[in-house]
C-alpha cells in the first residue's frame, strides 16, 4: 500500500451527540461521508459504553479502490480512561480487525497516534500518549502483527477533537487515532 | 518650648533615616501595606514630535508589577519636576512618598533619544542614584525604561531586577480543530511580541541557552515531534532529535554545553544528555516508568525530572555523575515539570490535590511545602533569573492565558493575552 493512495480512504469521525446540535465536528472530514453515514454511526457509538453518551467513532468507510474491505465499518478511535494505558475490553474486537488486516498485509504499515486529555503537564502527557500508543502496539503484536508494521506517535495535549474542559471532553480527547499510511 | 518642638521633628527624621536605610534591603515578605511608596514623575520631553513612548509610565508599570512598591499615581501629584533643583521635597512628604524619580528625554540631532533620570530619597532630601545620558534609538525606549526599573528596583531592594528579561512562549491562533501555532518572544511584560516560527503543526517546550542567545523548542514536522535549536539573532535553526518515538522537552545545561532531552528510541521515555559540540548522546536514565521533563539544578551537577516509578508522578534528582536517582517530591497527589529557583533554594512544581492542578514551592531545606496559585489547570512554572516571580499558563474563562505569582505567593498579575491561546511561557535568563 503506497502513500498515494491514502486519499482514497476515507475515515469518518463523527459523534451522535454532536451531530444533534453541537456545531462541533469531529476530526478531518469530509462532510458529505458524514452525513451519509451518520446513522450507521450513530448506531456504532452505542457500542461504546463507558458512561459517555457522547464517545465518538471514526471508521473506515468501505472503498472499493483501497484493498482494505476487511476494515469496513471498523472503528479507527480507541479511548481510555484517566491517567490509564489500558486498552478498553469494548476495543478488543475492533483491534482484532485491525491485526487481521495487518497480519494478512505483510507491507501495510499503521501509525498508532496516541492522545491525551489537557490535564496535567504537556511533556508528561507526551509520555502518557506514547504508552497509550504501545498498548494498542503490544495488543496487535500479541496477535502476531510484525513490529515493523507498527509505528507509535504521541501527540501528547496538543491536539484535542473537543475542546470543552469538561469531563466529556477530556474522554474523547485521551485515545489512540489509528492510521494506516 | 520651639526649640523642643524642632528637636522632636529632628529627631523624628533620624528615626525615619535609619529605617528608611534599613528598608533599603526589602524582606520579600511584602503584604499589601508593606509596599514601598514611589512616585515616578513624568519624563520632560523637549522634542518637537510626539514621544513614542511614555518612558515614566513604562517604569511605574514595571515596579508596580514586582508587587513591592506602590507608585503615586499621576493625578496626585502637586508638582511635576523634571530637574532636581526643582523638587520641593515637602510635596512628596505629603503625599508619603518615600522616593522619587525624575528624569528628561531629549531628542538627539541622530534621531537618537538621550535620557537622563534621577532617583532621590524623599526623606534625606539626597539623591540616591543619576544617570545623565542613556541614549537610545526609539524602538529601544522601551529597553530604556526597563533599564531604569532594574535600576531603582536593585537600589532600593538589593536585589537584581529582571524587567529587562524576555518571555518565549506558544500560541494556537484561529480555528481550534486546526490552529497556527507560533513560537514568539517577548518583553517580560508582555510588550514587543515578535513570532519566532509558526507552524500548522504543534510547538511545544521552548526553553533559552543560559546566555539568552539561543532557544530549543520541539515541533511537529510530518506529524512526528523533533528537537530544534536556534539562534535568536540570526534565526539559524539547527534539528537536534529526530528519533523514532518521543522527542521532547529540552533543557540546557548552566554552562551551555549539553542540552537535556526525553526520548524513548529504546522502547520508553528516558532522560538523555546531548553534548552539543560532540554531538554524543548519553543515556541518563534507565527504568521501565515514564522519564520525562528534565531540568538542570543551577550549579549543574543533578538533573530534576519527573517520573511515575513510584506510582504516581513525582519529582526526583539525577546525580549526573553517578546516574543515582532520588526522590524529592512526597506532599501532593501528584507532582511534575520541576523548576528550580536560581540559589537552588526553591522547587517549583506543577501539583495536583483534590483534582486540582497548581503550581507548588517546595523550600528544599525545610521540605515546607505550599501552594502558590488558585487558578485553573495551572502548569509550565518559569522561575525570573531573580527567582522573585513565577510565570506560568493557566486557563481563564476557557482560554489559556500566562500569570505570575511572586514566589511568597503574595503578589498575582495576568499577563494581557493577544488573540488565540497562551501557553508555554519560558522566562529568559539575564541577558550579557
Amino acid at each position: 500500500m503506497s502513500v498515494n493512495k491514502l486519499g482514497k480512504f476515507a475515515v469518518i469521525g463523527l459523534s451522535a451527540a454532536w451531530i444533534a446540535g453541537c456545531s462541533t465536528t469531529a476530526t478531518d472530514t469530509d462532510s458529505s461521508t458524514v452525513a451519509e453515514d451518520a446513522n450507521s454511526a450513530a448506531n456504532t457509538d452505542s457500542a461504546y459504553g463507558a458512561g459517555q453518551d457522547s464517545a465518538m467513532t471514526s471508521v473506515i468507510v468501505e472503498d472499493k479502490d483501497t484493498g482494505m474491505d476487511s476494515l469496513a465499518g471498523v472503528e479507527t478511535v480507541f479511548y481510555f480512561d484517566f491517567d490509564k494505558s489500558i486498552v478498553r475490553p469494548e476495543s478488543r474486537e475492533a483491534l482484532a480487525k485491525h491485526a487481521a488486516y495487518l497480519v494478512s498485509n505483510p507491507d501495510a504499515r499503521v501509525v498508532l497516534e496516541g492522545h491525551a486529555d489537557e490535564r496535567g503537564t504537556r511533556e508528561y502527557n507526551m509520555a502518557l500518549g506514547e504508552r497509550r500508543a504501545k498498548a494498542i502496539s503490544r495488543y496487535l503484536t500479541i496477535q502476531g502483527v510484525a513490529a515493523s508494521q507498527i509505528e507509535t506517535v504521541s501527540f501528547g495535549e496538543e491536539v484535542p477533537v473537543a475542546f470543552g474542559h469538561d469531563s466529556n471532553a477530556w474522554q474523547l480527547n485521551r485515545r489512540v487515532e489509528v492510521r494506516y499510511e | 518650648m520651639m526649640f523642643k518642638k524642632w528637636l522632636s521633628i529632628l529627631f523624628t527624621c533620624l528615626v525615619f533615616v535609619s529605617s528608611a536605610r534599613a528598608q533599603l534591603v526589602i524582606e520579600i515578605t511584602s503584604g499589601a501595606d508593606q509596599l514601598l511608596p514611589i512616585a515616578i514623575v513624568p519624563f520632560g520631553y523637549t522634542g518637537m514630535d510626539a514621544l513614542p513612548e511614555d518612558v515614566a509610565q513604562i517604569v511605574e508599570d514595571d515596579l508596580a508589577r514586582s508587587g513591592l512598591f506602590k507608585p503615586v499615581p499621576r493625578a496626585n501629584m502637586l508638582s511635576m519636576p523634571t530637574k532636581q533643583e526643582d523638587v520641593f521635597y515637602r510635596d512628596w512628604r505629603l503625599l508619603k512618598s518615600d522616593y522619587v524619580v525624575i528624569g528628561t528625554v531629549q531628542k538627539l540631532p541622530n534621531s537618537q533619544y538621550r535620557i537622563g533620570f534621577e532617583l532621590l530619597n524623599v526623606l534625606s532630601e539626597k539623591p540616591v542614584e543619576r544617570h545623565n545620558s542613556i541614549d537610545v534609538s526609539a524602538r529601544n525606549l522601551r529597553d530604556a525604561a526597563h533599564y531604569i526599573s532594574d535600576k531603582v528596583y536593585e537600589l532600593l531592594t538589593g536585589s537584581r531586577g529582571a524587567f529587562s528579561t524576555r518571555i518565549l512562549y506558544v500560541t494556537a491562533e484561529g480555528d481550534r480543530k486546526s490552529p497556527l501555532f507560533k513560537l514568539q518572544v517577548a518583553d517580560a511584560d508582555g510588550h514587543r511580541p515578535q513570532v519566532i516560527v509558526e507552524s500548522k503543526e504543534p510547538i511545544l517546550s521552548p526553553s533559552w541557552s543560559m546566555d539568552g542567545r539561543s532557544i530549543a523548542y520541539v515541533m511537529f514536522r510530518n506529524r512526528r515531534p523533533n528537537i530544534y535549536t536556534q539562534e535568536l539573532a540570526t534565526g539559524r535553526r539547527q534539528q537536534i532529535a529526530q528519533f523514532r518515538g518521543l522527542n521532547g522537552a529540552p533543557s540546557w545545561s548552566p554552562d551551555g554545553k549539553k542540552l537535556a532531552l526525553v526520548l524513548s528510541k529504546d522502547d520508553n521515555p528516558e532522560i538523555y544528555t546531548l553534548d552539543i559540540a560532540t554531538q554524543k548522546l548519553e543515556r541518563m536514565t534507565n527504568h521501565y516508568a515514564i522519564d520525562t521533563e528534565p531540568s538542570w539544578e543551577p550549579d549543574g551537577k543533578g538533573i530534576i525530572f519527573t517520573s511515575d516509578r513510584g506510582g504516581n508522578p513525582q519529582i526526583y534528582r539525577l546525580d549526573v555523575n553517578s546516574k543515582q536517582v532520588e526522590r524529592v517530591t512526597f506532599e501532593g497527589e501528584l507532582n511534575t515539570r520541576a523548576r528550580m529557583t536560581p540559589d537552588g533554594r526553591f522547587l517549583v512544581t506543577v501539583q495536583k490535590n483534590d483534582g486540582n492542578y497548581h503550581i507548588a514551592l517546595q523550600d528544599m531545606k525545610t521540605g515546607r511545602v505550599q501552594t502558590l496559585t488558585e487558578t485553573y489547570l495551572d502548569e509550565s512554572p518559569s522561575i525570573a533569573p531573580n527567582g522573585s516571580m513565577v510565570m506560568y499558563a493557566t486557563t481563564y474563562q476557557g482560554k489559556g492565558i500566562l500569570a505570575v505569582v511572586s514566589v511568597d505567593g503574595l503578589v498575582k498579575y495576568r499577563i494581557p493575552s493577544a488573540e488565540g491561546d497562551v501557553r508555554e511561557p519560558s522566562w529568559s535568563p539575564y541577558f550579557k
